[in-house]
């Protein structure tokens, strides 16, 4: 025997399930008067810098079915490529912008909407900068533990070509699953969870 | 919205301990059919934390409402009260290290009573409760420490196999400090039987790990003639210390 670590085990996920909206989004799902507003809904006032833009976002199963039951959180940095958090020690982001989003999908169409605005770059461990993105967190019915994934930009070739990350990705095939593209002010981006599209997911 | 952490700690900025992904369930788990399709097939692209991951959103105490906390009575009428055993459930958010985690966002959601949601997606012939909403949140405090009231939830039958019922069950949505602490998962209740027959449960694969999930009931932290008790601690990831690195941090 050896002495112990004394470290705990993390808690196991579970599934967030068909009603994730009680929970996270009770004004969402007709259960109003609880909280005055759903958590997460809104991601920019007047006063927020950056460049404005909307993100609409799919979920897709293995039969390329759109989920109508998923949530998705969304963090990313400032327009400077600050984030608002404690752990960011290159000064203060942006206080106007949280940088947080929540989303369920709609429950007809599938179909997540943020509005915000596009980050700047945040540098990589090493201090290389990686290309502006949005950190995914997905749950939904069926998923077990949260995936977690990036979001890129189609107009940051340049940035995305040098970026630490996307660098990591050994089937270049891939890559594009994490780019989304750019139309007029929005971002389409489609999340394959399965198939020959497959989105990569990350283990962070 | 100036960053409100809820206490005086120094920020940590560490990297998190790799996820132990053996002892969560696995992304496909067949007796759990809706897995099947939602699950990825290809290998998870594997990277240490960059500050996207690090990082994270504080949310303040100052955004709670008097009655978060209290699921039987944050949607009844004024007056009534939910139907349903009285419990409280508290405990602590600790992390892998064992330190508690102060300024964790919190959010819970539960059938009622009689094992029915309040969604148009529930068609279980149990009623809805009018008093009841199902939805609570509470913000950890300097310990790590939460607590919220509520009735205890009813098991229900779910279409999986032609007659599978789920435990009693809360589930609980767990915001710590760094996104990639980001965990969904479910409390259980000691005791209850169906836990052993349930394809979510089941999902992971050890039976120890299954248990962390399961509630104590706590005789010495009921309100007598009033509660009943639950204790449920929560393990978030934790966070690599950078002893040899230019700061000295969370030792």
């Amino acid at each position: 025997m050896v002495q112990s670590l004394d470290r705990l085990k993390e808690s196991p996920s579970q599934t967030a399930g068909p009603y994730v909206h009680i929970g996270l989004t009770p004004n969402f799902c007709g259960i109003g008067g609880v909280y005055a507003t759903d958590l997460g809904a809104t991601m920019v006032n007047d006063k927020t810098k950056g460049e404005r833009i909307g993100l609409r976002i799919r979920v897709l199963d293995g039969t390329g079915t759109t989920l109508k039951d998923a949530l998705i959180e969304i963090w990313q940095a400032d327009a400077d490529g600050l984030y608002n958090s404690p752990a960011e020690m290159r000064g203060a982001a942006d206080p106007n912008f949280l940088g947080w989003g929540r989303c369920p999908t709609d429950m007809e169409t599938g179909l997540c909407t943020f509005e915000t605005i596009k980050p700047g770059r945040v540098p990589f461990r090493d201090g290389r900068l990686m290309a502006p993105h949005i950190t995914l967190w997905i749950v939904a019915r069926g998923i077990n533990l949260g995936l977690h994934t990036r979001l890129y930009f189609s107009d940051e070739e340049k940035a995305n070509a040098e970026d630490p990350i996307l660098a990591r990705i050994e089937h270049r095939v891939r890559v594009p699953t994490l780019i989304a593209e750019r139309k007029g002010d929005t971002y389409v981006f489609d999340v394959h969870l399965q198939g020959e599209k497959e989105t990569v997911f990350f283990d962070s | 919205m100036p960053a409100e952490s809820g206490s005086n700690r120094r920020p940590e900025t560490g990297a998190f301990f790799q996820r132990d992904r053996t002892w969560h369930p696995p992304a496909l788990t067949p007796n759990y059919k809706t897995s099947i399709l939602r699950s990825p097939q290809k290998a998870l692209v594997a990277f240490d934390n960059t500050l996207s991951e690090t990082s994270g959103p504080v949310f303040g105490h100052a955004m709670l409402g008097e009655l978060d906390a209290d699921l039987i009575h944050n949607f009844a009428r004024p007056g009534e009260s939910a139907l349903g055993e009285r419990i409280i459930v508290y405990g602590r958010v600790l992390d892998e290290r064992g330190a508690g985690v102060p300024g964790v966002l919190l959010e819970f959601w539960q059938a009622n009573a009689g094992g029915r949601y309040r969604h148009k997606k529930d068609g279980y012939l149990a009623p809805l409760d009018p008093n009841f909403g199902g939805c609570g949140r509470a913000i950890t405090g300097e310990d790590g420490g939460y607590a919220f009231r509520t009735v205890k939830p009813g098991p229900y039958p779910w279409p999986n196999g032609p007659n599978d019922w789920r435990p009693s069950h809360i589930h609980f949505s767990v915001f710590g400090h760094g996104f990639a602490q980001r965990l969904i998962t479910q409390m259980y209740f000691e005791g209850d039987p169906l836990i052993w027959h349930c394809p979510i449960a089941r999902g992971i694969p050890d039976k120890a790990a299954v248990e962390t999930l399961i509630a104590a009931l706590d005789m010495q932290a009921t309100i007598p003639f009033d509660a009943r008790a639950y204790k449920f601690d929560i393990v978030l990831r934790g966070r690599r210390s950078s002893l040899f690195e230019n700061r000295l941090e969370g030792n």
